[in-house]
């Protein structure tokens, strides 16, 4: 091999499976460790804020959750795109391996958005520009896994999957920009995100550790569901039965 | 290629004539969900202003919707879509003749009816022009991108409530822009910029959507 | 930032219903969601073990 290192090796679900297994202790490990981190800055380091005294403690679990829902939707239509163009079965199981977390991550952060918003603005949901989408966002995952449920016929559900998720993430600027819009045209009495407290420099490390924090978690929670869709898929094939064996 | 456009469009058109009753379906639909919001809201007349655009908005958004369903699973089931998709053109051609077809049928009846819903909400005369020049933007984008939500959701069981999920949260710009161009007229803020986005998506919607259905037609029908 | 004492870190200023009613459901979630790994791969597991002893082995991955 000219470049000597083989990278559709990995793209058999056998040789994934069992990479994945060696991987995920370590990721689950760094988040653990990533997020105590992150914890003690939130609680410990970050002094009380002047105007939202200590409320604002929540911004260091909904601007990272925010973040990741963002970015695993970007990942999961990459993997479905992948898919598409090169036909490998294992892109396609890792696009809807990723679909749950992301979903649960936008949910988190809708969830501590109105907990943050109600004593910030007094209103338990803001119809904020970036609120909606994010709200939004959690109706475009619930549609792709909808739509995965709804197809017995596991070739057919990760294309039809995947070409929602790349429809999806075509749309995902434009209703972040009309919502944006539609938001400064009705600006209500509350005042937008983007003045958030001035943004102390341990704040955004507290943000960033914890958001590192999350990806690890998203890709140790992924690898193992995606061992788990490897074998509900893989099982009449000869490597299962032999590891079966192997472990029995 | 426009001639085969033609072909589908007459087919498709003399098709819907004959179960002429789905398209007032669609069309009663359409005026009931729009006089519920009264009912629901109350009488005031200056609430119903403010509301008017948005409320006949989102009733022809749902009354598009409804009538995606139609739009291949007859050919689906009888097979002439496999015949259409073995076809020499490409099958973009016939996708966008059958998508105009579903927008004749679902999207233009809507935007005759409007100004009438417009006045029951006491719209005055330059909002309802605005109303009925976004739906004749606005109509043809529902019916590009619902299309891609009745491709992938082919003959699966529940489909019709699938397609609402998928397609709804990719409705929200055109909706967003719709209701604000009236609104923007109302307010006397002028509904320019909400007409020229609504167009542009409409174009965007109109080069991009046609593959995105071939593509997700040729999923489901393997 | 140090806090006085442990009830005044949990009273977080008055807001302690907003700050920890986040982290709580944070953490739910996520113990939810590692629970619910558990359990899918237990059922994969089961699943694999079925198709081996009664189902036939053969290439055909992609069986429904």
């Amino acid at each position: 091999m000219m470049n000597g290192f083989n990278w559709y090796k990995y793209a058999s679900p056998a040789t994934f499976y069992t990479l994945a297994g060696r991987l995920i202790p370590w990721f689950y490990g760094a988040a653990a460790v990533l997020c105590a981190a992150g914890l003690y800055i939130a609680f410990f380091l970050a002094p009380t804020d002047f105007q939202q005294s200590e409320a604002y403690r929540i911004i260091f679990i909904h601007v990272p959750a925010a973040w990741m829902s963002m970015f695993i939707y970007i990942v999961m239509a990459a993997w479905a795109a992948i898919g598409l163009a090169f036909n490998t079965r294992l892109s396609f199981m890792m696009a809807s391996a990723l679909a749950p977390t992301g979903a649960m991550l936008t949910f988190v952060s809708l969830w501590t958005g109105a907990l943050w918003g109600k004593p910030t603005w007094g209103a338990w949901w803001v119809w904020d520009a970036r609120l909606t989408s994010e709200l939004i966002l959690f109706f475009l995952y619930l549609g792709f896994m909808a739509l995965q449920a709804a197809i017995d016929d596991p070739r057919r559900a990760d294309r039809a999957g995947a070409l929602i998720a790349l429809v999806g993430v075509v749309n995902v600027p434009i209703i972040y920009f009309s919502v944006k819009w539609w938001n400064t045209l009705h600006q209500g009495a509350s005042i937008s995100m983007t003045k958030a407290p001035s943004m102390a420099a341990i704040m955004l490390e507290g943000m960033l550790v914890m958001a590192l924090a999350a990806w690890m978690y998203a890709i140790a929670a992924a690898l193992s569901r995606v061992r788990s869709i490897i074998l509900e898929r893989e099982r009449n094939s000869q490597w299962v039965a032999q590891m079966m064996e192997a472990e029995a | 290629m426009l001639q085969i456009v033609n072909v589908v469009l007459r087919r498709e058109l003399i098709l819907a004539m004959r179960r002429r009753g789905d398209v007032l379906t669609v069309l009663f639909f359409f005026v009931i969900v729009a006089s519920l919001f009264p009912l629901g809201v109350g009488p005031d007349p200056k609430l119903l202003r403010l509301m008017g655009g948005g409320v006949v908005w989102v009733s022809a958004l749902l009354a598009a919707m409804l009538s995606l369903g139609r739009l291949f699973a007859s050919d689906y089931a009888d097979g002439t879509l496999e015949q259409l998709i073995l076809t020499p053109t490409p099958p973009v051609v016939w996708i966008t003749g059958k998508i105009l077809a579903h927008w004749l049928v679902s999207g233009v009846p809507l935007i005759l009816v409007a100004p009438i819903l417009g006045v029951q909400f006491g719209l005055s005369g330059e909002a309802l022009l605005v109303l009925v020049v976004s739906l004749l933007l606005g109509t043809p984008v529902l019916s590009l991108i619902g299309a891609i939500g009745a491709a992938l959701t082919l003959g699966l069981r529940g489909g019709g409530v699938l397609v609402s999920l998928l397609v709804l949260p990719l409705y929200i710009p055109v909706l967003i822009f719709g209701a604000g161009a009236v609104d923007g007229a109302m307010s006397g803020l002028g509904a320019e910029a909400h007409l020229s986005l609504l167009g542009s998506i409409l174009i965007l919607a109109f080069i991009l959507t046609p593959w995105a259905v071939s593509a997700a037609l040729r999923i489901s029908i393997e | 930032m140090s806090w006085n004492s442990w009830t005044e870190f949990f009273h977080m200023g008055g807001y302690a219903f907003y700050v920890w009613g986040s982290y709580a459901v944070t953490a739910v979630l996520i113990a939810g969601e590692i629970l619910l790994l558990r359990t899918h791969r237990r059922k994969a597991l089961e699943l694999v073990r079925r198709t081996v002893k009664y189902g036939k082995v053969g290439n055909n991955e992609e069986t429904a």
